[in-house]
């Protein structure tokens, strides 16, 4: 449930939906997230520039002296979005995985650490259906959940300095997919080779905040030859 | 006869930028954009442009340029040295903040930046850019804009409408406030911090750092002691807010910040004084100064009616 709506600087307000990280939480945002996104394509309301969603909360920003914060707060307390479909999209969107060793640089300390052999950690990785939570930080990254407790994996505590684009990692109950290459400290269990981001094209990102996600094991040369379309 | 400039030194940091690609921060691309906008908008309406189009941003050096077409007319906002050479070879001071020709073989050269960081250059009839999601705003770190999303590097081209000519060359009169007080409003974490550090973050000084560029500014000084915890829930970022990482340094966060982060935030840098903040220099010490709402939404108005 929304529980307070407060401005950030002059040209943004939050709408803080509470403390807890979980998909009833998320859904709710997202919601409210489409539910913005669609009267700004509709010109119900003006002078919004960005919505961007995360865990628990939806950031908007606006243009100010085109509107005022406050017809924004009042736009939304007086809109009944919980009828808004939250997903855009109905079906499973597939991200074929390659969990081969050259790839899958933290696999052993995992398997260390959950008392779990490669195989079954492969195993409750491909059977997740995972749900987009929020995209981020960097263009196209998703941060998807829940991955069974079993599988829980903190943060490296040393981060690498270079992690390559398509990696798949693991944190706590999150997944993630590097869509450049970048720093970072997660979990890294395999790579993608399907291009997640790419400004050039219509769809810029496959995923939006709200979807389903499967993995789909696939062999090394299936990696290599994979063809993005 | 296509009309370009020849880049023969590109310049520290230079990229083209308009006023910023909205709408795509959902899916990780921030708006980025020109960093001064008074200066961007008036480098273009010294040429005659509409005040979006897109310009060429520089960053304490930049680029030597070399004009091979028909004669243009070009302008340089902020406090900049740069000299005119022309195909004889003579070098002629330039002028900041006054529109001017150039013929063919003439160069431009843009030496430095004074006591400030960004400078604009722009074209009467404007550079032909390609738009990327409605925007020319370029973003290095995601290779996305114009340019192959990259910045000048030598022996590029830049390509450029046909000029349009004013009557007479314009010109503003110019002067950075020296003042180096940032006005800024709360932060949603603002909580987190001891009484004694929200105290210190609004009276005392911190220096701008060299680890300074187009996505964030890192302050020194006085530690702030955050007793809550040191992360939050990854949210949404606003440009201009100021972070506190575990270290107790500020960030503030500029245009081309990531789009969500995790660090408390405990304040927020008003609309009026981004310009004037980001063209401080490395070295200067700045003091933050609490605001409200009705304070920063006064302020943005009389800052406008600078355009």
């Amino acid at each position: 449930m929304l529980k307070k709506i407060t401005n950030i600087g002059d040209c943004g307000i939050i709408c803080d939906f509470g403390d807890e990280v979980n998909k009833e939480t998320n859904k709710e945002v997202i919601q409210l997230f489409n539910f913005i996104k669609d009267s700004v394509k509709t010109k119900k309301i003006k002078g919004i520039l960005n919505y961007t969603p995360s865990y628990n909360k939806l950031i908007i920003n606006f243009e100010l002296g085109k509107i005022k914060s406050k017809k924004i707060i009042d736009f939304i307390k007086n809109s009944d979005y919980s009828k808004t479909i939250f997903s855009q999209k109905n079906k499973i969107i597939e991200i074929p995985i390659c969990y081969d060793e050259e790839f899958a640089l933290d696999l052993n300390r995992m398997e260390e650490k959950t008392k779990l052999n490669f195989r079954e950690i492969v195993k409750e990785h491909l059977n997740t259906d995972f749900f987009v939570y929020m995209i981020g930080f960097v263009p196209g990254q998703p941060f998807l959940g829940d991955i069974n407790r079993n599988l829980y994996h903190d943060r490296l505590d040393t981060p690498r300095i270079k992690i390559n684009k398509g990696s798949v990692g693991i944190v706590e109950k999150f997944c993630t997919i590097y869509t450049f290459e970048s720093p970072g400290g997660w979990n890294i269990i395999g790579k993608t080779p399907l291009d997640l981001f790419d400004i050039n094209k219509k769809k810029t990102s496959i995923l939006s905040p709200g979807d389903t996600v499967k993995f789909k094991s696939i062999t090394k040369k299936d990696l290599l030859y994979f063809k993005n379309e | 006869m296509s009309n370009y400039f020849k880049v023969l030194r590109p310049g520290i940091n230079s990229t083209f930028q308009d006023l910023g690609r909205f709408g795509l921060q959902h899916l990780g691309i921030v708006a980025s954009g020109c960093m001064d906008q008074f200066l961007f908008c008036t480098s273009n309406k010294l040429v005659g442009n509409k005040v979006s189009e897109g310009a060429l941003e520089f960053a304490y050096q930049g680029p030597l340029l070399e004009l091979a077409g028909e004669t243009v007319l070009v302008a340089i906002t902020g406090k900049v040295n740069f000299n005119i050479i022309n195909k004889n070879g003579e070098i002629k001071q330039g002028l900041s903040n006054t529109s001017f020709e150039l013929s063919n073989g003439d160069k431009i050269d843009i030496l430095s930046t004074i006591n400030s960081v960004y400078g604009y250059f722009s074209i009467s009839g404007g550079f032909k850019l390609k738009e990327i999601k409605g925007s020319v705003s370029t973003l290095v770190r995601a290779k996305i804009g114009p340019n192959s999303g990259d910045k000048l590097k030598s022996e590029d081209k830049i390509f450029f409408n046909k000029s349009k000519f004013l009557d007479k060359t314009k010109k503003i009169h110019f002067d950075f406030d020296e003042d180096n007080t940032i006005r800024a409003m709360k932060g949603l974490q603002i909580d987190y911090f001891s009484k004694k550090s929200q105290e210190d973050f609004f009276s005392k000084e911190y220096e701008i750092t060299r680890l300074t560029d187009r996505m964030g500014m890192r302050l020194k000084g006085k530690e702030l002691k955050n007793l809550v915890n040191k992360n939050i829930k990854s949210e949404g970022i606003t440009k201009g807010s100021i972070q506190i990482p575990g270290d107790g340094q500020p960030i503030i966060l500029l245009s081309d910040h990531p789009t969500i982060g995790g660090y408390p935030k405990i304040a927020n840098v008003i609309s009026a004084d981004y310009d004037k903040l980001v063209q401080k220099t490395p070295g200067t010490k700045i003091k933050f100064k609490l605001v409200d709402l009705t304070v920063a939404e006064s302020a943005f108005l009389e800052y406008v009616r600078k355009f």
